[in-house]
């Protein structure tokens, strides 16, 4: 089983890097871009667990007690389950 | 001599033809064949390959090499070694200490990925440091970027000094100086060179020789994967299997591992259970155990399969090739296993024992239960190729009469523009972004606009003195002379702060070797080093060379970079570039002729590149470091400047910068005190007085007190005429020169500051 | 007066801080390294020093806030013990929550070293007693994220209570309310962006953070 984890900045926190990207952006002529905001993808491969709601709650504990700093992030998690070996 | 032994099994016999693709020529090939009485298979031509390469072999360089001094009463360790050694008297409880330095190359890696090439770039110099026992102290770079119209030039800037940042902050070793050039002549290869110093124990050196057979093999640091492993292989037949994923080739350094191998290194160094060491850099695996092999006499079996992998399925061959960064490979003393261990696992650091040295002479490489390469160690290093290449003398350029050159029509706008000129405008926006003073003991960095980068020799009243120095202009103009003049202005900034120089390492950057004139410039590059360095005493103890620096026919300026070092005994003694202070005489030392040939002058304010470079006469450079030190030596600190690109004008208007205060030449600067008036410019040109970038010349400021007016009178008096001269003196707030220049600093500063930041901003070219 | 400095895999200016400290107070330093779970009895002052403890990786200091050494940390801070927290180590202090906000990627998203003017907002705090109403001190900053930020309320109470200890002059990390350093409601707890152990010797710069120090033994 796999989970990925999506954690960005909260709302209200400038984001410097995505405020760059998105002058780069419009920099390359792509005038639509009207705000960026870049954030970090992680992905955890999971091994002994079946239960993709027990799974998101381990997961859970991790965002809080790790992965994300609750000052300035929020996170988000998808839990996927992976076929098994050919 | 041949070798009879049986090939490795399972694996298809290499051809003349594979043999090409992997870099060698048919002779060498002939080579391999005779040495193995058989063809190699493809991990066994790989390891040729590397071995034989113009990286690791020097085979286009080396009897050119030989040419330079490497020797001295300071020298432990001359070139052949990971870095130089030289001795640098006791440490902080008496013990004798040595610096280790050595300055390398990361051209190519850093035009295609220029964050991580720069990265790794200071991520390797510090391995081969660390290596040798060596606590690095100190890193500085040498950088040579495209014109700045050029489109690729910002961001290549931008990402080189961010990797360089990125690394050397990280890992806690201060970056504490530079150069940077542009250059049209880089726009298709730019010049990435690192230099690191680092500071041991004498009694505590260790190197690639001393390790003896039964001795097991330690692999530390981070997991293999396919990095770096060269494009022109992947064609071959055994490769392709199952292969179709492009292998990544750019190298992804981690500061944060090479911090700790640094750190568990040095722990394992100050027990005395490593017998051998080597870090794992260009072709990895392979060079390491085979100098370790070669210079311990020894043979060496790997299991490849307890390699710590990344990635999975890799084969023997990608592992001997593979240069992933921050790993080690050491070899132990009998029984040490257990120590070194732990001492990983608090470093929380994978190792491995992943071979044992034999008494055979041979290398011999298992993989998946199968002997995989079985050769000899010998012919490696002993038959590598050693090539004379054939090369012709550069021409040498017309000369350029003084007369003929123009004066500015507005000596202001003139100064303005040479100090907001690419190569001699501010570099704030770069060393801004690395940590100058990590560590504790920078005196002086980048910071203050220093000749020589000042670190302290931690817990004593020493320090070192660091510069790199090369003027590409003067080399490409003549190599000779610009060789010479590399190492001459080396040992200038060294002396103005009042070190002592003690040893040298190059990094000698050109184009293609196969090209007669390509390696005229090489050849007689050196020899104008070799020369230098003979008549400075300033020994070369490590290097790098890079060749094939060239895209579509059009090579680099030749760019030989010396990195210098020198020893400073009392760091309370030494002179400071921003020292001045008002009422302070200006002093010139050495004399000047008005040299304008490939001047920035000619080049920046009249777009003209040519003539000859100023030359360079050693036993001045020698006697105006002399009378520099009789002004060292003066009760009241001074403060000192080398005078290079720009001339005298450019390097005042430095020195004010640095000191906050103005200057005024030709005045009558002290006739109340003694009768000695600032003397005007003697040329007949005050444009070439000004801006000639005549050698062996400092400019100096001191007090007008007796002591100093003693000393110049006394030196006056014997007629010193290269000696020195008064031509002004420090004051108010404004650089005045005659009727011709008065600039408020304030506009100086705006200019010399100005340019990079805008140009970085997308704000000018 | 006797102090520890802890030190984390990345840590790069634990020596820096230890020199420092045995310079100005004539005792050496106990260096902690993280996975131990005690601090030594008796302690007036600990050092979260500068660097980039794991690379900076995931967040900067996140990962040493979870060290084994912190619990003991927490206990001593708890006691009114003084800890200083310098660059690498005020983003661990964020991340173990012995200090409010956090520190984001600089404004400029250049890595920044420069000697850096600060003005000493609260010069009676247990940090900054020694400078004896001194304004204006310059400490050398280096870093990539220092760039503190923290909710409005937050950001209010700090200032209300004179929790702002050093603010900067001429802001370079775009850091809330030019904000270089803070205190913990208690006091005892100070965290700094800019290195006052990088600034006590006039012959490398400066040596305006010896008071800091000074402040910290007066009070031992």
């Amino acid at each position: 089983m796999k989970a990925i984890v999506r954690i960005d900045l909260k709302q209200g926190v400038l984001d410097p890097q995505g405020q760059a990207v998105a002058n780069a952006l419009r920099g390359l002529g792509f005038d639509e871009v009207a705000s960026a905001r870049q954030g970090k993808l992680i992905e955890l491969e999971l091994t002994g667990e079946t239960n993709v709601d027990s799974a998101r709650a381990r997961v859970e504990e991790m965002c809080r007690k790790l992965l994300a700093n609750p000052v300035i992030e929020r996170y988000h998690i998808d839990i996927v389950a992976v076929a098994p070996a050919e | 001599m041949t070798d009879a032994a049986a090939p490795p099994r399972n694996s298809a016999a290499m051809t003349l033809e594979d043999a090409r693709e992997h870099g060698l020529s048919e002779e060498e090939w002939g080579v391999v064949l005779d040495r193995l009485g058989r063809p190699p298979n493809l991990v066994e031509l790989g390891v040729f390959s590397v071995m034989w390469s113009e990286h690791c072999s020097y085979k286009s360089s080396r009897r050119h090499l030989r040419k330079l001094p490497t020797t001295g009463p300071r020298v432990i360790q001359g070139p052949g070694e990971n870095a130089g050694v030289v001795d640098i008297g006791p440490g902080p409880n008496g013990e004798p200490q040595a610096c280790i330095f050595k300055m390398e190359s990361h051209n190519h890696p850093s035009f295609i990925e220029p964050y991580q090439g720069a990265a790794t770039g200071v991520g390797g110099i510090l391995r081969d440091v660390f290596t040798m026992g060596a606590r690095p102290v100190a890193l500085i770079n040498a950088l040579r970027f495209g014109a700045p119209e050029h489109p690729k030039t910002r961001s290549l800037v931008a990402g080189v000094v961010a990797g360089i940042g990125g690394y050397g902050n990280c890992v806690g070793v201060p970056t504490v100086g530079g150069e940077t050039n542009f250059h049209a002549g880089y726009n298709g290869n730019i010049l990435v060179n690192a230099m690191a110093v680092g500071i041991a124990d004498q009694d505590k050196i260790f190197y690639a020789r001393g390790a003896e057979p039964g001795q097991s093999i330690v692999y530390v640091g981070a997991k293999t994967g396919r990095d770096g492993i060269h494009g022109a292989t992947m064609a071959s037949a055994e490769f392709s299997e199952g292969e179709d994923e492009k292998r990544p080739t750019v190298q992804v350094g981690d500061p944060f591992k090479e911090k700790l191998l640094i750190e568990a290194c040095l722990e394992l160094m100050a027990t005395d259970a490593i017998a051998a060491i080597q870090d794992m850099g260009a072709a990895g695996l392979t060079s390491s155990s085979v100098e370790m092999a070669d210079k311990g006499g020894i043979g060496v079996e790997l299991d490849l399969d307890d390699v710590p992998q990344r990635e999975e399925n890799m084969t023997a061959y990608e592992m001997m090739l593979s240069e992933s960064q921050e790993r080690m490979l050491m070899i132990l003393k009998p029984g040490r296993e257990a120590e070194a261990k732990a001492i990983f696992e608090k470093w929380d650091l994978d190792a491995a024992v992943i071979g044992q040295t034999t008494d055979t002479g041979r290398l011999v490489l298992r993989h998946q239960g199968e002997t995989v390469c079985d050769i000899p160690v010998a012919p490696l290093a002993d038959d590598a190729p050693n090539y004379d290449r054939p090369w012709t003398v550069p021409p040498k350029p017309a000369a350029v009469r003084t007369e003929d050159i123009p004066e500015p029509e507005d000596y202001r706008q003139a100064l303005l523009k040479l100090m907001a000129s690419p190569d001699i405008a501010s570099k704030r926006w770069i060393w801004e972004q690395y940590d100058r003073h990590v560590m504790g003991d920078t005196v002086d960095s980048s910071q203050s606009g220093t000749d020589a980068a000042i670190v302290r020799i931690h817990g004593t009243n020493k320090a070192l003195a660091i510069t790199s120095d090369c003027t590409p202009r003067y080399v490409a103009a003549d190599p000779f002379e610009g060789g010479k003049q590399a190492v001459a202005e080396a040992y200038r900034n060294l002396s103005a702060i009042g070190a002592t120089p003690i040893a040298a390492t190059d990094n000698l950057n050109f184009g293609n070797p196969e090209r007669p004139e390509i390696m005229g410039q090489f050849v007689r590059a050196i020899e104008g080093m070799a020369e230098a360095c003979a008549a400075l005493d300033l020994p070369i103890v490590s290097g790098n060379v890079s060749l094939y620096n060239e895209t579509d026919g059009k090579a680099i300026p030749p760019t030989p970079v010396i990195g210098a070092v020198g020893l400073i005994e009392d760091v309370g003694k030494i002179a400071r570039i921003g020292g001045a202070q008002e009422g302070d005489l200006l002093i010139l030392v050495g004399e000047t002729r008005g040299h304008l040939g490939q001047s920035l002058y000619l080049r920046e304010i009249l777009g003209r590149e040519d003539g000859p470079p100023p030359p360079v006469d050693l036993e001045r450079e020698r006697m105006a470091r002399s009378y520099a030190l009789g002004m060292h030596a003066l009760p009241s600190p001074i403060a000192v400047h080398d005078i290079s690109d720009g001339g005298i004008a450019v390097s005042l208007a430095e020195m004010c910068l640095a000191a906050g205060v103005g200057a005024e030449l030709f005045v009558n600067v002290s006739e109340a005190q003694s009768g000695l008036v600032a003397q005007a410019p003697d040329t007949g040109s005050l444009c070439a007085w000004l801006f000639g970038e005549d050698q062996a010349r400092y400019l100096i400021a001191a007090k007008p007190e007796p002591d100093t007016l003693g000393l110049l009178s006394a030196a006056t008096n014997r007629g010193w005429e290269q000696g020195y001269q008064i031509i002004g003196r420090f004051s108010g707030d404004a650089l005045k020169i005659a009727d011709k220049v008065d600039i408020p600093l304030a506009d100086i500063r705006a200019a010399y500051e100005g340019w990079l930041p805008a140009y970085m901003a997308g704000k000018s070219a | 007066m006797k102090s520890a400095v802890i030190v984390f895999p990345g840590s790069n200016c634990d020596r820096d801080a230890a020199v420092a400290i045995e310079g100005i107070t004539g005792q050496t330093p106990a260096m902690i390294w993280h996975k131990e779970t005690e601090l030594p009895d008796g302690l007036d002052l600990i050092v979260a020093p500068g660097g980039f403890s794991y690379g900076d990786y995931l967040r900067c200091g996140a990962i040493a806030a979870r060290s084994a050494i912190v619990p003991a940390l927490k206990r001593e801070a708890d006691r009114g013990v003084a800890v200083i927290g310098v660059c690498n180590g005020f983003q661990v202090l964020c991340e173990t929550g012995l200090l409010p906000g956090a520190l984001l990627r600089n404004a400029g998203l250049n890595f920044v070293c420069r000697p850096e003017p600060l003005e000493i907002a609260n010069a009676n705090s247990r940090f900054t007693a020694a400078y004896q109403g001194r304004r204006e001190v310059v400490f050398p900053i280096a870093h990539h994220d220092g760039n503190y930020v923290a909710d409005e309320d937050t950001l209010d109470r700090l200032e209300g209570d004179g929790r702002v200890i050093f603010r900067y002059r001429d802001n370079p990390n775009g850091s809330a309310r030019d904000i270089a350093g803070i205190s913990n409601e208690m006091g005892n707890v100070l965290g700094l962006m800019p290195h006052p152990e990088r600034a006590v010797d006039l012959l490398h710069g400066g040596d305006d953070g010896v008071g800091l120090f000074q402040s910290v033994l007066e009070a031992a």
